[in-house]
């Protein structure tokens, strides 16, 4: 019988073989960018009249949301994909991109109140904004102790599932500051309010460098996953092959 | 443009998590080296 090779898989296997070579290239251009934008931020961006330099924490505190978001959707796609088509490539993206999303929404977390405190004198309140973006960050932290701590063989299906009601919750959290009312300031793309250009390029700049590092963080996390899941099969076949191994 | 030490606070925060997050990263693959140089060590056995 012929080995037919999935689509999916192939292309994954042939980015992963280019990006093995490309990886130190675009990890020193990473690199570079994440120091222009920091400059950007620091320097170039104009100071904000009434709040001053803490202000300038939103062009790590709002990159971070952006990229965070853009992570859970790609692995509400992935698990998508693993639902219909039990891909194991889409359950290593799908994993991949929650872990890596945890870690921004964790600094969105933590960058927020830093900047609530010498802004509204508070480090937290409970607005719609602020708790369904916590709530967020519980479910794709509860569906990566799920996938860590579950060892059945319907792990990456509830997993999965999970996945995909964990990404309803994106577009409320985004959309909150609209249908109610909040202490969140409005949001800077379509909030209609303006902007200094200076400042929204270095938004811009801080969110096309943090999305490449999102990038490189995440497809090193793959490599890790596909070569974990490469070991632990050829422990059990090896504990199948010999018993005495297995049983130690 | 002054250190103001909330933006301060922000920043390294930032860069702490992502700096421990991709120590983790390479911490599980040099265990995972050492797993993959004991299984080849067994094969060849």
């Amino acid at each position: 019988m012929k080995n037919r090779k999935r689509p999916g898989i192939s292309m994954i296997q042939s980015l992963n073989d280019s990006m093995k070579k490309a990886f130190p290239i675009l990890g020193v251009l990473t690199a570079i960018l994440l120091s222009y934008a920091l400059y950007q931020a620091l320097v170039v961006a104009p100071t904000e009249k009434t709040m001053g330099d803490v202000q300038r924490i939103f062009y790590y505190h709002v990159p971070s949301a952006w990229t965070a978001f853009i992570l859970f959707f790609i692995n509400f796609g992935a698990s998508v994909v693993y639902l219909i088509k039990r891909n194991p490539a889409a359950d290593i993206v799908a994993l991949v991109c929650a872990e890596v999303g945890v870690v921004f929404c964790t600094v969105v977390l933590i960058t927020g109140p830093i900047w609530a405190r010498p802004v509204w004198g508070i480090w937290w309140t409970w607005d719609m904004r602020l708790t369904s973006t916590l709530v967020l960050w519980l479910i794709y932290v509860s569906y990566l102790f799920l996938r860590r701590f579950s060892s059945g063989g319907q792990t990456p299906t509830l997993a999965a599932a999970l996945a995909v009601l964990g990404a309803l919750c994106v577009p409320f959290v985004y959309f909150s500051i609209w249908f109610f009312r909040t202490q969140h300031p409005q949001p800077v793309m379509g909030g209609g309010g303006s902007i200094d250009p200076r400042m929204l390029h270095a938004l811009l700049i801080n969110w096309l460098a943090f999305s490449c590092f999102a990038f490189l963080v995440c497809w090193s996390r793959y490599r890790l996953e596909t070569l974990q899941r490469e070991v632990d099969q050829s422990h059990a076949l090896q504990s199948l092959l010999d018993p005495r191994e297995g049983a130690r | 443009m002054t250190a103001n030490p909330y933006l301060v606070a922000a920043y390294a925060v930032t860069w702490i998590i992502h700096i421990a997050y991709i120590s983790t990263i390479v911490s599980r693959y040099s265990r995972l080296k050492r797993e993959i140089a004991e299984l080849n060590k067994k094969n060849r056995s």
